[in-house]
């Protein structure tokens, strides 16, 4: 296959649809961020070890860099840019702001789309439970303390 | 004093507290919305029409001579649109020039943007390469063809003093207390600190322990790779976007490096996701430059891979320490040596310096000697890192004190107050300290509810140490618009890593009486204020807080003033309480005045500053935890640290401050190293195999914010940000001792090195004849 020669790609992005082109040899990450303009999506690693990148794969988590951008035809991804809704803030955007749980913030978009996979799937984690879950992205700022407390506030807020 | 934990998040909504309105306060940041939604503009963000990809070609080897380089087949790859290599870089003059948080030689600044005749560490750039996407520039640096002579890699403090060592640098002599030496040489300085009579205070000792140390090179971690897209306009105007501690940093090495006036570059500083002291040194800045004006004057972005990263960029200094203090019959400390060899990398300039002073810095000691040695290494230049030098020798200084109080039977909170520093007392280096808060902090963990509660069950284990910091004032610059409908836009410099458009805008809020929305912070590139120093140093809340200070001083009296000539009264006639400037019978509201002084003349601010006097901190902390004695595995069950603050401006980033800190700290503690081997070759560039803290690996937090107010600050602020990355490997390495009773002399406290230790103790154990047994 040429890898430069590019592919068309129809998509469920964010609830709408969309097809972009990319090649073959992008990687989803590559193609959300260079192709489609959608640069809330990071890359700081390029190998799945920080979760930076992290987007939601037909509600399944996955590290956007490790999913090449042909692989989501006729599926459904959301990204940060997605988690918002209707003009308001998620409550987990929300509770991020309040507890201060950002510091450099380049890790941030990661961690609150990989706690909403969680919350959708699990509406009362335990402590435990939400520092098991989140143990795939990584922040070198904040020490987690204030986001694991911000996530525990918006299952509480849940309950 | 004042002290205040926080535990949960009760506090969320706090007031303002002692008679101020806004400090003290948790509001949102500025710039929260955009990071949380995925709009906020990182350097790899930048995007602009005809943009092309950069890629570096590193050295493959730790240690060689570079014979020649050929391009030819690279420039023919289609889409290939400009290459450099050291060769289009001027010729560096061999002077020194401060241009970040230090001085560096600009001929080893230049050298390593790209290798000139050597590659001097694994990683170490060589070529640059521009093409229309960054796959195909990735390619064509593969293809260009370097010939290289492989020399022996030097990687060690051990390896570069020994008597045959391979020389890095042909033009390096010792710089020993202002004396250059005649020989070629690894070992770029060394100097001495001592007071009193140490000979004599060792003869008093009562008890004398002297161990020795080793820890590991350890990178900052930041979770954003280095970028930057520089556009050299046709017109010779140059622009770069980058993510960077400081701009005007980036600016002044930038403009050395390639040799052109500062008139012609403007920095514009994207959001930046973390730094940490890594952010400050340039490394692809200049080569886009080269690249943007070779390939005809299009930009060029150029984004470093987690790899390069971690090869090529950061780290600190790995370091062997030796620790010798005695102390007298009652505890006192009588006399205190320490030696520190620190790993430079490939040019001069570890933080050797700042260790010196780090070093035995909580303590009041009359007989001292502080060595230190700035050693070059093939391995990555090191840059600052969170109180660059400070963790090493703490870790070192920490463990020898925890020995002593063990050996002397008393309390370790107990001993470090007995002979903690306060005002009047000395640094190491001779500097006096003015009002400190070093013993509060100790106080403030003694009487913690987790220090007085029991630790109980097997290879759990408890300990605490301290740590010093000097903090920073530095120079920055502000300008403050009053819009007509009172509010302010507030313009700086200092790149925000973690809230500080929030606390510097609310002491401009604090300042004018207003509330903190009515003031926009923003960060501007290095066009529109005047010089400001890096984010680094824990100065910016600190010194471009005051600029904020001064500049709602400054409009504040500028309205009495037209206020005064508005309602035909003296200009002390007109106060300003509550939000009101009243005169007589005449009142108006803040908002309402902002409108009426500009009916005839806009208004503005500037302020400028470069406070000399800034206030160190100290932090004590205390740690619990639980040592697996199969796999010698270390949780962290629970931490508390008690921080001396000055004055906490916004108190959910300064605990913030803390909580990273020790999150950092308790990585370099237990697991965090760069591994190479017999080659030189680095062997763990990933963040799976470079093991940094998960969520999973640590407890909450606990804060102490205890406030010793700064007296030179006009609401007492001292820089936090540093402080508490400094005890964490120390008072790790103390529990491990309750948990194990086994004392380590090298970080990181991995499960490896654990269990070694422990294995080691079971034998020596073992081997010792039990009483009562024959």
């Amino acid at each position: 296959m040429d890898m430069a020669k590019k592919i068309a790609v129809t998509t469920t992005l964010n609830g709408e649809e969309s097809i972009f082109l990319c090649e073959p040899r992008q990687t989803l990450l590559e193609a959300l961020r260079d192709n489609l303009g959608l640069i809330g999506s990071k890359e700081g690693c390029g190998n799945g070890n920080c979760g930076a990148c992290n987007v939601l794969l037909d509600g399944v988590l996955v590290n956007s860099c490790l999913v090449l951008a042909p692989e989501v035809e006729g599926r459904d991804v959301v990204t940060i840019e997605g988690i918002a809704e209707d003009g308001e803030l998620h409550p987990l955007q929300q509770k991020f702001l309040e507890h201060a749980s950002l510091q450099c913030g380049i890790c941030t978009p990661g961690f609150i789309v990989s706690a909403k996979a969680l919350l959708d799937d699990n509406p009362a984690p335990s402590e435990h439970d939400v520092r098991l879950w989140l143990a795939g992205n990584l922040c070198r700022c904040t020490g987690y303390d204030k986001i694991v407390r911000a996530v525990l506030d918006v299952a509480e807020g849940d309950s | 004093m004042a002290s205040t934990k926080q535990n949960g998040t009760a506090n969320l909504a706090a007031n303002g507290r002692n008679g101020y309105k806004v400090i003290g306060t948790r509001p949102v940041r500025p710039d929260g919305v955009d990071k949380v939604t995925g709009r906020a503009i990182y350097a790899a963000d930048v995007q602009m029409t005809g943009l092309l990809h950069g890629h570096v070609l590193r050295s493959p080897h730790a240690h060689a001579r570079i014979r020649s380089i050929d391009t030819s087949k690279a420039e023919a790859l289609p889409g290939v649109r400009a290459i450099v290599t050291a060769a289009d870089l001027p010729v560096a003059e061999d002077k020194i020039e401060d241009l970040g948080e230090g001085a560096i030689n600009l001929k080893y600044l230049s050298d390593n943007i790209l290798a000139h005749e050597k590659a001097l560490y694994h990683g170490h750039a060589v070529a640059g390469v521009a093409a229309v996407n960054p796959h195909i520039a990735e390619e064509a640096a593969a293809l260009i063809e370097v010939d290289y002579e492989p020399l022996p890699p030097v990687m060690t403090v051990d390896d570069a003093l020994a008597d045959d060592a391979p020389i890095l640098l042909e033009t390096l002599r010792t710089d020993s207390m202002g004396e250059i030496g005649s020989e070629q040489t690894n070992l770029a300085s060394f100097f001495r600190h001592q007071r009193g009579d140490l000979e004599a205070g060792f003869a008093d000792a009562e008890l004398v322990v002297d161990r020795t140390f080793r820890t590991e090179t350890v990178h900052q971690g930041y979770i954003e790779p280095h970028a930057a897209t520089a556009m050299y306009s046709a017109d010779g105007q140059i622009t770069i976007w980058t993510s960077t501690q400081g701009s005007f940093a980036v600016r002044g090495q930038v403009c050395e490096i390639l040799q052109i006036p500062v008139s012609r570059l403007k920095v514009v500083p994207t959001e930046i996701g973390g730094g940490f002291g890594g952010k400050i040194n340039v490394y692809v800045e200049p080569v886009a430059v080269l690249l943007s004006q070779k390939a005809g004057h299009e930009p060029v972005k150029i984004v470093m891979s987690r790899a390069d990263v971690l090869a090529a960029t950061g780290p600190t200094s790995g370091s062997n320490i030796r620790v010798k203090i005695g102390v007298d019959s009652k505890g006192k400390i009588s006399a205190a040596l320490a030696e520190l060899f620190y790993e430079a990398g490939a040019y001069p300039g570890s933080p050797v310096g700042a260790a010196a002073n780090v070093s035995l810095a909580p303590y009041a000691i009359d007989n001292l000697q502080v060595d230190g040695y700035d050693i070059i290494v093939n391995r990555p230049r090191s840059a600052a890192y969170r109180a660059p030098g400070g963790t090493n020798v703490a870790f070192a200084v920490e463990s020898v004190v925890d020995e002593l109080a063990e050996e002397l039977g008393m309390d370790p909170a107990e001993f470090r107050i007995l002979n903690g520093a306060k005002e009047n007392d000395r640094r190491p280096d001779g500097v006096q300290y003015a009002r400190i808060g070093q013993i509060e902090t100790v106080e403030a963990i003694k009487e913690s509810e987790h220090y007085r509660s029991p630790l109980e069950g097997n290879y759990r284990g408890r300990g605490i140490a301290s740590g010093y910091w000097n903090n920073w004032g530095g120079q920055s610059s502000a300008t403050a618009v009053l819009n007509p409908d009172g509010t302010v836009n507030l313009n700086e410099a200092s790149t925000d890593i973690g809230g500080t458009r929030a606390s510097i805008a609310m002491q401009l809020a604090e300042a004018m009486d207003i509330d903190y929305e009515q003031v926009k912070a923003r960060v501007v590139d290095t066009d529109t204020v005047s010089y400001n120093d890096v984010t680094g140093g824990s100065r910016t809340t600190f010194a471009t807080g005051l600029a904020a200070y001064n500049l709602g001083q400054q409009l504040k009296k500028e309205m009495k003033r037209r206020l005064a000539e508005h309602w035909d009264v003296e200009r002390s006639e007109v106060s300003y309480e509550d939000g009101v400037f009243s005169a007589g019978d005449e009142s108006l509201p803040f908002v309402e005045a902002a409108g009426l002084v500009q009916r005839e003349e806009p208004l503005m601010a500037s302020s400028t500053v470069h406070p000399q006097d800034f206030g160190p901190g100290f932090s004590t902390q205390c740690v619990d935890v639980e040592v697996d004695p199969e796999t010698g595995k270390i949780t962290i069950l629970r931490y508390t640290i008690a921080q001396d603050v000055g004055k906490a401006i916004h108190p959910s980033y300064v605990e913030g401050q803390m909580q990273g800190g020790v999150a950092q700290g308790i990585g370099w503690a237990i697991n965090e190293e760069y591994i190479y081997d017999d080659e030189g070759h680095l062997l763990n560039a990933s963040l799976l195999d470079y093991r940094m803290p998960t969520a999973l690996d640590l407890p909450m937090i606990d804060t102490i914010m205890v406030e010793v107010p700064h007296p030179a600050h006009p609401y007492g602020v001292r820089g936090v940000g540093e402080v508490n990355i400094v005890p964490p490997a120390g008072a790790v390495a103390n529990a491990v001792y309750q948990a194990t009773g086994v004392r380590m002399d090298k970080l990181p406290i991995s499960p490896a090195n654990l269990l070694e230790a422990m294995w080691a103790k079971q034998a020596e154990d073992a081997a010792e004849p039990v009483p009562g047994d024959d």
